[in-house]
C-alpha cells in the first residue's frame, strides 16, 4: 500500500493546499479539535474526533438561500448560488463518514437540494481509520468498522507511517495528486495495529449495545412506551445534542433585512425546541416529553422505516459527552429495550 | 445550476375578495399574467412576503381554472396579517405545488361524493368541488355539508349561492353554530348536522376543518356505518421546506408536506397520535 512516513505528512498537506482548499482537524488552545482550513504550519490533531461533526462542510450551520430586492409592490428574486470550488476534508472519522451517506438520503432525495449537492460534488473526503476508540464510541452497533472507514480515500496509520487507499474516483485523484510523495510500504505492522484496534473496539463499554429492539416495525410499540416521560424528565431542551449530532438535519428558513434587501437563509434547527412545531392554531408537541421522543423515534424508528432499516445514528458519542444533564441515545436505547 | 424548489417564483395579486371578517381570497398569477404552475386538488403552495415570512397554504382554486390560482387565507399570524393588509398589484413569492392530492382521477372517480367542511376548511375542498363540477360526468351525486360560526363566516358564500346551489346533482347543506337574524337555514355544529342528515354510506367522504370538528365528524360517520377507507381528510403541521427535508412536519415515518396533506382515515390511524 502507498505510504508516507508520519513526520512527512505536512508535505502532503502543502501539496494538496496548493490547488485546493484543505480542511483538517486541528487542536484549539483548549485542546479540543475542530476542522480548520489548512495553512502552512498547522498540525493534524491527534484527538479521536472533532468537537463539532463534519456536517458543516455540506450542510453549514447557516447559509444564504436566495436574496430579494423589494421596491414598492415589486419583488426581485436573486439567485445567489455559485458553483462551489473543489475542496478536500482530511481526517474524517468512520462515524462522520457514514453520516454523509445518511444526510445524502435526505438532501439528495428527489427533489435534490442543490445547495447540499453542490458542496457534496466538489468535496473529497479522506477518512482516518481509528486506532484509539473512546469509551463513548459505539459506531459498531450501527455496522460501522472504525478500522475501515468509508470515504473517497482512507488513511491508515501504524504509528510510524500513514497509508493511503482510494475507494472512489475522487479518492484516486487525491492519491494521484500526492503520489510523488508516496512510496510502497509494508503493511505488516499496520495489520497488527488494526487487529489490536478491533480488540479494543470489541471491549468498549458500549460494544454490546444492540439495535434489535428498534426499526420501523416497532413504531407503535415504542411510541406508546411509558418510559419517555421518565427519560425526558431532565431534558432542558437546549438542543446541544442536535447541534453536535452529525446526522441531525432539521432546519429553519428565515429572512433577514439587511437594509439593502432581504437575505433568506437557512440554519440548523432542533426538534428539541418548543417552537419547532408551533403553529397559529397551536402546537402538537406541547411538552419536552413529545419533543424528546421525536428526536429518538426519528433516529431509531422513523428514519429506518423510510431507509431500508438504516438507522439515523452513527455512534460517534458526541451527544454522550456533551449533554448537560447526561442524557443520551445510549441510555434511551437501553431503557427502551428492557421489557 | 438546476432550479431549486427553495427559490420561489414571483406571483402578482390581481384580485382580493373579503370572504368573511377574517378570511380573504387572493387571486395570484405570474408577472406575465399566466398561472404560476399547475396543481391537483388538495395540493399546497408556499407563499411569502420576503422579510415577513413564508407559510404553506392550500390552493383553493380548481386546476380546471386555467387563468389563475386562488388562496383563501385566514388572518391569524404575522404573515397572514401582512397578506390581509396588501392591495391589488402587490407581488408575493410563491413555490410549489407541494404534497399529494385527493385521488380525483382514481378512487373518487364514478363515486357519489360527500364533502364535509368547517370554517376555513372549505378552502382545500373548494378545489375538489369545482374540479368535480367541471368534470361532472366523471362523478356521481355530490353532497356538501358546510358549517361555520356564523353566516358571515361562511367562506365562498356567494359562490355557493350563485353557482353550487344551481347545479344539478349537487345538494348543499349549510349550517351555522348559533341562530342569528337573517338566517333561516340550519343551526348547529357540523358533526351533529351530518348525523341528522344521515347520508348514504355508499358515498366517499372528504372532510376538512378544525381538528376538533374532524374528530367528532369522523366518530359520527363511523356510527352511521362509514368505513375508514371511505373517508379522506387533510392534515396541517408547521412546514418550512415543503419537500420532506427540514423535518418540521414529520409524524411517524410520514412528512405531511410530501406524503400528505391528504390522508385516508385508515392511513391516519397508522400514524402516531401527535397531530
Amino acid at each position: 500500500m502507498l505510504k508516507i512516513s508520519k513526520d512527512r505528512i505536512t508535505e502532503i498537506f502543502n501539496t494538496v493546499a496548493e490547488s485546493k482548499s484543505l480542511y483538517l482537524p486541528v487542536n484549539r488552545e483548549d485542546g479540543q479539535a475542530e476542522f480548520k482550513k489548512y495553512e502552512n504550519g498547522m498540525v493534524l490533531s491527534e484527538n479521536l474526533n472533532t468537537l463539532r461533526s463534519a456536517k458543516d462542510f455540506f450542510f453549514p450551520q447557516t447559509e444564504n438561500l436566495v436574496d430579494f430586492k423589494m421596491e414598492g409592490k415589486n419583488i426581485e428574486v436573486i439567485d445567489v448560488r455559485e458553483e462551489c470550488e473543489d475542496f478536500v476534508i482530511f481526517g474524517v472519522r468512520a462515524c462522520d463518514a457514514r453520516s454523509f451517506t445518511i444526510l445524502d438520503k435526505v438532501f439528495l432525495a428527489d427533489p435534490v437540494d442543490s445547495y447540499y449537492k453542490n458542496r457534496r460534488d466538489h468535496g473529497t473526503i479522506v477518512t482516518m481509520a481509528c486506532t484509539r476508540p473512546s469509551e463513548t464510541c459505539f459506531c459498531g452497533s450501527f455496522g460501522i468498522d472504525a478500522t475501515e472507514p468509508e470515504g473517497d480515500a482512507v488513511c491508515y496509520t501504524d504509528g510510524s507511517s500513514y497509508f493511503f487507499k482510494a475507494n472512489t474516483e475522487k479518492g484516486e485523484a487525491f492519491i494521484n495528486s500526492v503520489s510523488s510523495l508516496l512510496e510502497d510500504g509494508d503493511t505488516a505492522e499496520l495489520e497488527k495495529v488494526q487487529a489490536k484496534t478491533k480488540e479494543i473496539l470489541a471491549k468498549l463499554p458500549l460494544s454490546n449495545l444492540s439495535t434489535d429492539s428498534f426499526g420501523g416495525e416497532k413504531l407503535n410499540e415504542l411510541f406508546k412506551s411509558e418510559k419517555w416521560a421518565e427519560l425526558s424528565e431532565a431534558c432542558l431542551g437546549c438542543g446541544t445534542c442536535t447541534f453536535v449530532c452529525p446526522t441531525c438535519q432539521c432546519y429553519d428558513i428565515k429572512d433577514f433585512n439587511t437594509g439593502n434587501g432581504i437575505k433568506r437563509f437557512r440554519c440548523w434547527d432542533s426538534c428539541m425546541y418548543s417552537d419547532f412545531t408551533k403553529m397559529a392554531h397551536g402546537n402538537p408537541r406541547l411538552s419536552q416529553v413529545e419533543r424528546f421522543r421525536q428526536r429518538f423515534m426519528h433516529k431509531l424508528v422513523y428514519f429506518p422505516a423510510n431507509n431500508n432499516g438504516e438507522f439515523g445514528c452513527v455512534g460517534c458519542g458526541r451527544c454522550l459527552s456533551r449533554c448537560p444533564v447526561s442524557m443520551n441515545i445510549v441510555k434511551v436505547m437501553k431503557a427502551l429495550e428492557e421489557k | 445550476m438546476n432550479n431549486d424548489t427553495l427559490i420561489p417564483y414571483i406571483g402578482v395579486v390581481t384580485d382580493i375578495r373579503q370572504d368573511t371578517p377574517d378570511v380573504k381570497t387572493f387571486r395570484v398569477v405570474s408577472p406575465e399574467g399566466q398561472k404560476v404552475f399547475e396543481h391537483m386538488p388538495g395540493q399546497c403552495a408556499m407563499l411569502s412576503i420576503p422579510g415577513v415570512g413564508e407559510a404553506m397554504f392550500s390552493i383553493t382554486s380548481s386546476p380546471t381554472n386555467k387563468e389563475f390560482m386562488e388562496f383563501s387565507i385566514k388572518k391569524c399570524g404575522c404573515l397572514t396579517n401582512w397578506l390581509h393588509a396588501m392591495d391589488v398589484g402587490q407581488q408575493i413569492t410563491i413555490r410549489g405545488p407541494y404534497g399529494n392530492y385527493f385521488p380525483v382521477e382514481t378512487e373518487l372517480k364514478g363515486k357519489d361524493l360527500l364533502f364535509i367542511a368547517g370554517g376555513i376548511g372549505l378552502a382545500p375542498l373548494r378545489s375538489v368541488i369545482n374540479y368535480v363540477r367541471d368534470n361532472r360526468a366523471n362523478y356521481g351525486n355530490v353532497q356538501i355539508v358546510y358549517g361555520s360560526r356564523s353566516k358571515d363566516d361562511l367562506v365562498d358564500y356567494q359562490e355557493i349561492i350563485d353557482e353550487w346551489l344551481k347545479d344539478d346533482g349537487i345538494e348543499v347543506n349549510l349550517t351555522i353554530d348559533n341562530a342569528q337574524e337573517g338566517w333561516d337555514g340550519h343551526v348547529g355544529f357540523v358533526p351533529t348536522y351530518v348525523k341528522e342528515l344521515a347520508p348514504s354510506t355508499s358515498k366517499t367522504v372528504l372532510v376538512c376543518g378544525p381538528p376538533i370538528m374532524i374528530k367528532f365528524t369522523l366518530e359520527g360517520l363511523k356510527e352511521l356505518g362509514f368505513k375508514e377507507t371511505q373517508v379522506y381528510t387533510t392534515m396541517e403541521l408547521r412546514m418550512k421546506c415543503g419537500v420532506g427535508k427540514c423535518g418540521r412536519c414529520n409524524i411517524g415515518n410520514k412528512y405531511v408536506c410530501k406524503d400528505g396533506p391528504v390522508f385516508r382515515y385508515d392511513e391516519l390511524g397508522e400514524l402516531p397520535d401527535e397531530y
